[in-house]
């Protein structure tokens, strides 16, 4: 009987072994039916989004496409950690605060009356894009835990530094007075329209995540996940890799935050608590780790239960928080593997 | 006389008292195979982790190809032309055989920040890894997960990674390391094969693999090259049965 | 910023690096005896707290809500221990981070169902409900000299413990390397038991000290545990002393900072902008100061493991 935890060996990175197990498993054929069967259920998701203000408007239920905008926001942010977590296994519990960054952006450059799309779009994603450069570049010189703990301890830092934020009302938030105009046009002050723009940014963001991963680059940041050591013999130095990917779900997070800020028309530092980004994590691996399609399955059903749950009992985390630790103690896989036509359990 | 593809110049490595390379100094000719032996604990490994880059000696060069990569990190002593292998398998084992090669293929043809282009569908990359894979016997395991190949499947897809790599010089750290007699023999007809195309510095532990292989043999006890020689020289020297062999023989 | 003020801080500076020592220490001794990412410690830290709350209605004095408070949190500590943790040390991190993430949800709402909401209070001791006056015209509550007093004490029982007897030197060896201290036939889980129960002891031990002088609400442990996660990284993971010199200096540097920070931005900036900008810069010092450290010793000041 041992219980040693597995000190992890120099040459591999500490990740390493948690996903080789899942692929071994799996027949040669099976990696394309994978991806079918990802495409399908992504489109079925898409598909019920679309429908959604459809079946609202019948039944005159406003909170539901509220709800479903909420829902949409937060799959692309989990899309967007998705990335680094599922494919890079980069552990970042930090993730909110690209939520955040983008929606101040937003609310901030609209306190200054820059509500343009044009505007407001480009310096979302320079803030945020820069933001993950600079702490990235540090984050990524350390492995396992420490990445842990410093991409967590900067996500406070963002979170601190707008609590602080007086002149934009500090702890208490900012009330933005409108929406982000395209071209000079109100559109978005549309429910409708809104919400299908949040559709389209999802299905960008998704499209975009699965061609990344598909990529030469998505193939490095893979490789890198199971053993760096083998990437360095070949002459590839993960670090740039992860570091463009680090970037790129920080911005894909950040355009959620700019989403987010025009959905609430308010901004607040709450949107950045590492709760936020332990949630997130809990979204992507809810969902099943290594499938985007499942990162947005993930962030609805965490949401609906979070609503369910909160119907039941004010004191909702005492079910949720137990359930979390059950599905990590006994589920693997997500709810992607709950879905017919995946692997079976062995 | 031909310049050296790999020199190593003196080179030392001390972990507190032990000296674990002591003043080594040995080069690999192009198109040559040199094997390096020696017994357990004579510093192989660490011989090895020097060339590689991933060990920094405390003194002495190392120069690669004409210049000195002595500071040069893993990764750049790779794409100037140094593959290796290594003693405990170190592959992608959720990504098939062919996908292993492919990647060394794209690490060779220049920086990977490609992010749109399906790298699965390149049929380019897909055939080229596909020979290489061919080479060496692995034609039909191709779209196999390599995790679930046979032990001495994984050595050779070690081989056919670095050979991916187009290298000036291969580094072959224990390619037979746990393999049975029938994939070992088969592992030395493969290198056979090979031989003259790539220069190869082989350290290995099998001797009859060594001596069929090897143009020039050194052996290494204690951190030292105690002799260079050709196989026959080495199976007739004195202080090199004294060293090494008869201390294997004595066991 | 007269002496005296600055005198004070540095001394509010020891206090909170005293706090962030005795809940850093557990911490780090479980990550690096056992790789066990610990996120739920924070609430540790509050059990302490809310039990010596909870002890004190029953006893009616501080020393039994210290006595009670501490058995609690070793009880709470085991408890988890054996229904959760030690099914996760031979998991990943992310599954570590995850299912402690579940804990810290669950007690944080357990405290706020029991407890409510609103904060609540520890009264002092009465030994130590007055002031002291340190130098002329400095008065500083005695209570809080006494937690200095008391946390370096117990540094110095940890240390004594972790450098002097043999169940520290398995510790330490298990820091190093868990295998082999397995090999020489150490009961390894009893081991990983007893350094967790201590550990969330001393978090307990650290909130029940807090809770006469911080007010004790759900989540009170939320923050200090980032802070602790910047003392162990700064100070090194697996490193009692480390964490004691990082708890120190997060803990003056976060205080001052905060006490100074806009008096300084004064000197560069007009005094409106200074208002606004000098708290921004204050919580960002500890973080700017761990990247900086990190920067040049990506293992932190005292790195317990090789490499």
């Amino acid at each position: 009987m041992t219980t040693i935890p597995p000190k992890t060996p120099p040459q591999t990175s500490p990740q390493a072994p948690v996903e080789a197990p899942a692929g071994m498993a799996t027949a040669p054929v099976a990696a394309s039916r994978r991806w079918t069967r990802e495409t399908l259920i992504a489109l079925t998701a898409f598909a019920l989004f679309a429908l959604l203000p459809v079946l609202a408007a019948g039944l005159e239920d406003t909170f539901m496409v509220f709800f479903a905008i909420r829902v949409m926001v937060f799959a692309i942010a989990a899309v967007s950690l998705s990335l680094i977590l599922g494919f890079g296994a980069l552990v970042s519990f930090g993730h909110a605060a690209y939520l955040g960054l983008g929606a101040y952006s937003v609310a901030i450059l609209a306190e200054h009356g820059y509500w343009d799309v044009t505007i407001s779009l480009p310096v979302t994603l320079l803030v945020c894009g820069l933001f993950a450069a600079v702490t990235g570049a540090i984050c990524l010189k350390t492995r396992g835990v420490y990445f842990i703990m410093i991409t967590l301890a900067f996500g406070q830092m963002a979170y601190y530094t707008a609590t602080s934020l007086s002149a934009y009302g500090g702890d208490d938030g900012l009330t933005m007075w409108g929406r982000t105009e395209i071209l000079g046009s109100g559109m978005l002050s549309d429910r409708t329209t809104f919400y299908y723009v949040v559709l389209g940014v999802l299905i960008f963001c998704y499209v975009l995540a699965r061609m990344i991963v598909a990529s030469r680059f998505g193939r490095v940041l893979q490789g890198a996940k199971q053993s760096e050591m083998r990437l360095r013999a070949i002459g590839i130095d993960p670090y740039w890799y992860r570091l463009v990917a680090y970037v790129i779900a920080g911005m894909m997070a950040g355009l959620a935050g700019a989403l987010l800020a025009n959905a609430a028309e308010f901004v607040s530092p709450a949107y950045m608590t590492w709760h936020r980004s332990g949630e997130l994590i809990v979204m992507v691996v809810l969902g099943g780790l290594g499938s985007l399609a499942g990162s947005i399955i993930g962030a609805a059903s965490f949401l609906v239960l979070e609503e369910l749950l909160s119907h039941v009992t004010e004191h909702w985390r005492l079910i949720f928080g137990p359930f979390l630790v059950l599905v990590v103690l006994f589920g693997k896989g997500g709810l992607m593997a709950l879905i017919p036509g995946g692997r079976k359990n062995d | 006389m031909t310049e050296p593809i790999l020199q190593l110049d003196d080179l030392t490595k001390a972990y507190g008292a032990l000296k674990v390379t002591d003043h080594v100094s040995i080069d690999v000719l192009p198109g040559e195979i040199h094997a390096v032996i020696g017994p357990n604990g004579a510093g192989k490994t660490t011989l090895i982790g020097q060339i590689s880059g991933a060990l920094r000696p405390d003194g002495g060069h190392v120069r690669f190809d004409g210049r000195d990569v002595t500071a040069l990190p893993m990764h750049a002593r790779a794409r100037a032309g140094l593959a290796r292998s290594f003693q405990i398998t170190e592959i992608l084992p959720a990504f098939t055989a062919r996908e292993n090669v492919a990647l060394a293929l794209q690490a060779r043809a220049g920086h990977s920040f490609r992010f749109l282009r399906n790298v699965s569908r390149d049929r380019d990359l897909n055939e080229r890894a596909g020979q290489c894979l061919a080479e060496l016997g692995l034609a039909e395991r191709a779209d196999i997960p390599a995790g679930i190949l046979s032990h001495g499947e994984k050595r050779a897809l070690e081989l056919a990674i670095a050979i991916a790599c187009k290298p000036k010089l291969l580094l072959l750290d224990e390619p037979m390391a746990g393999t049975g007699r029938e994939e070992t023999d088969r592992l030395v007809e493969v290198l056979q094969a090979m031989k003259g195309r790539y220069a190869m510095l082989l350290v290995e532990h099998d001797m009859s693999a060594v001596f069929a292989l090897a143009d020039r043999i050194s052996v290494l006890v204690y951190g030292q090259i105690v002799a260079t020689g050709t196989p026959e020289e080495i199976r007739s020297s004195a202080r090199v049965r004294e060293a090494y062999l008869g201390e294997e023989a004595a066991a | 910023m007269s002496a005296t003020l600055f005198a004070v801080q540095t001394l509010n500076g020891l206090q909170l690096g005293i706090l962030l020592f005795l809940i850093a220490a557990g911490l780090t001794l479980v990550f690096g005896v056992m790789d066990f990412i610990n996120l739920a410690h924070g609430v540790q830290y509050m059990l302490g707290a809310y039990l010596a709350v909870a002890a004190y209605a029953v006893t009616g004095t501080f020393w039994g809500a210290l006595v009670l408070g501490l058995a609690g949190a070793l009880v709470i500590g085991l408890l988890l221990e054996v229904l959760v943790f030690r099914h996760l040390y031979d998991r990943d991190h992310l599954d570590q981070v995850l299912a402690t993430f579940g804990i810290i949800l669950f007690l944080n709402e357990a405290v706020k169902a029991i407890w409510g909401s609103t904060p609540l209070t520890l009264p002092m001791p009465e030994v130590l409900d007055g002031s002291f006056e340190l130098m002329d015209g400095l008065l500083y509550p005695v209570y809080r000299i006494a937690l200095i007093v008391a946390g370096l004490a117990v540094a110095v029982l940890l240390y004594v413990l972790v450098s002097k007897t043999r169940v520290g030197m398995l510790v330490r060896a298990g820091a190093t390397n868990a295998p082999m201290v397995a090999a020489l036939g150490v009961d390894i889980r009893r081991l990983f038991m007893l350094v967790f129960g201590f550990g969330a002891m001393l978090a307990g031990f650290a909130g029940i000290l807090a809770a006469p002088i911080l007010v004790v609400e759900p989540g009170m442990g939320d923050n200090l545990l980032i802070l602790a996660f910047v003392v162990i990284v700064i100070g090194g993971i697996g490193s009692i002393r480390g964490a004691f010199l990082a708890a120190l200096i997060v803990g003056l540097v976060d205080t001052l900072g905060r006490g100074f920070a806009t008096d300084i931005a004064k000197l560069a900036l007009s005094p409106s902008a200074a208002n606004d900008v000098g708290p921004a810069i204050a919580s960002m010092l500890i973080y700017v100061l761990m990247a900086a450290v990190l920067f040049f010793r990506p293992s932190g000041l005292f790195p317990a493991r090789g490499g």
